[in-house]
């Protein structure tokens, strides 16, 4: 008697929260959206620490790769800034800029940081944070691919790899200018 | 018993109705850059480097940049709804503090309503069950038997 419905009302009440237990321990929980995906890419000007003007009215034409990082960022930024440098020395002749933004660092420690990797693309400080707020950035470091039609296209979190680079940069080029 | 169970089950409901009511008192605004209301458009916002803390509560240099660029567009002229439509914009429903009460994030509002619905149904059952179960039971298990034995021994006991 006292068991006929508690056979029903233990699984109705179990087997709901198992599912949607399964269903967070399947999704990777750094795949936070971008609802920037596809979306025209939001304006910026800064000056570069050579003290250059780069804006991204002046790439457009060609691929952007945008990659926000600090010197604090300890091992993420250490880690891709060769492979950042490599992609930027493959692709330039290709129609492609790298272009860094530096958040929320000391500028000495970001000048190290630069020399250190031997740097050699556009990188410029963020002081206000304004630019990483309008790319939506919530951690360093996070890199976004823009297209030729100045269109945010892939976001990446956490460390670039020359192989995400290039799988991202190859399939933007091959899209008709 | 039954009365315990119905007070603890008022309070639990008094205090998810409060919980509920409480995000929409808000405070009166009284000028055009409020600090007031950078302080409740912040409240509303995640800190996006921290673990459960509002852009308003956070002491990390990102918060402070967050209040600044929410002073900035209320100065220029927006209200604190197109505030919080802009950090949306950039970072998704994931910004704000508490998921919006339409579409697919409507189901945190009312799921946790519906549950406690359905437990305290479920309580209420049994504790019907509980109280009423004894009194049906008890008198006819016994063996005629056994109770003819009883009434035996205790009128022997009876006697001097």
């Amino acid at each position: 008697m006292k068991a006929s419905w508690l056979k029903w009302a233990i699984p109705a009440a179990v087997v709901p929260v198992l599912l949607l237990l399964a269903y967070g321990f399947k999704t990777n929980p750094h795949d936070i959206p971008s609802p920037l995906l596809n979306r025209p890419a939001a304006a910026f000007s800064l000056t570069t620490f050579s003290g250059a003007p780069i804006s991204l009215e002046s790439l457009r034409g060609s691929v952007v790769v945008l990659n926000f990082w600090a010197s604090w960022c300890v091992p993420a930024c250490y880690d891709e800034a060769p492979a950042l440098e490599r992609t930027w020395r493959e692709y330039k002749d290709k129609g492609v800029t790298v272009v860094g933004v530096d958040v929320q660092d000391k500028e000495e420690a970001a000048r190290e940081f630069l020399a250190k990797f031997n740097h050699s693309f556009p990188n410029a400080p963020d002081p206000k944070g304004r630019v990483s707020v309008d790319y939506g950035v919530y951690g360093v470091p996070e890199t976004f691919f823009i297209d030729r039609q100045g269109r945010v296209r892939f976001k990446v979190v956490g460390g670039l790899t020359d192989e995400t680079a290039r799988h991202h940069l190859d399939a933007l080029l091959k899209e008709p200018s | 018993m039954r009365r315990g169970w119905a007070g603890a089950a008022a309070v639990i409901a008094l205090t998810a109705v409060a919980a509920w009511a409480a995000p929409s008192t808000r405070p009166p605004s009284t000028g055009p850059v409020d600090e007031q209301v950078v302080h409740e458009v912040a409240s509303q916002l995640r800190c996006v480097v921290c673990q459960s803390l509002s852009v308003a509560d956070s002491p990390s240099e990102t918060a402070n940049q967050m209040r600044a660029i929410i002073r900035e567009r209320l100065a220029a002229g927006e209200n604190p709804e197109q505030v919080r439509a802009y950090f949306v914009a950039k970072y998704g429903d994931w910004i704000l503090l508490s998921p919006p009460r339409s579409g697919f994030t409507l189901l945190v509002w009312v799921v946790p309503f519906v549950g406690l619905g359905i437990g305290l149904v479920l309580v209420a059952v049994a504790v019907r069950r509980w109280s009423r179960a004894p009194q049906a039971a008890a008198p006819s298990q016994i063996d005629p038997a056994v109770r003819e034995r009883i009434r035996r021994e205790m009128s022997q006991m009876d006697k001097p």
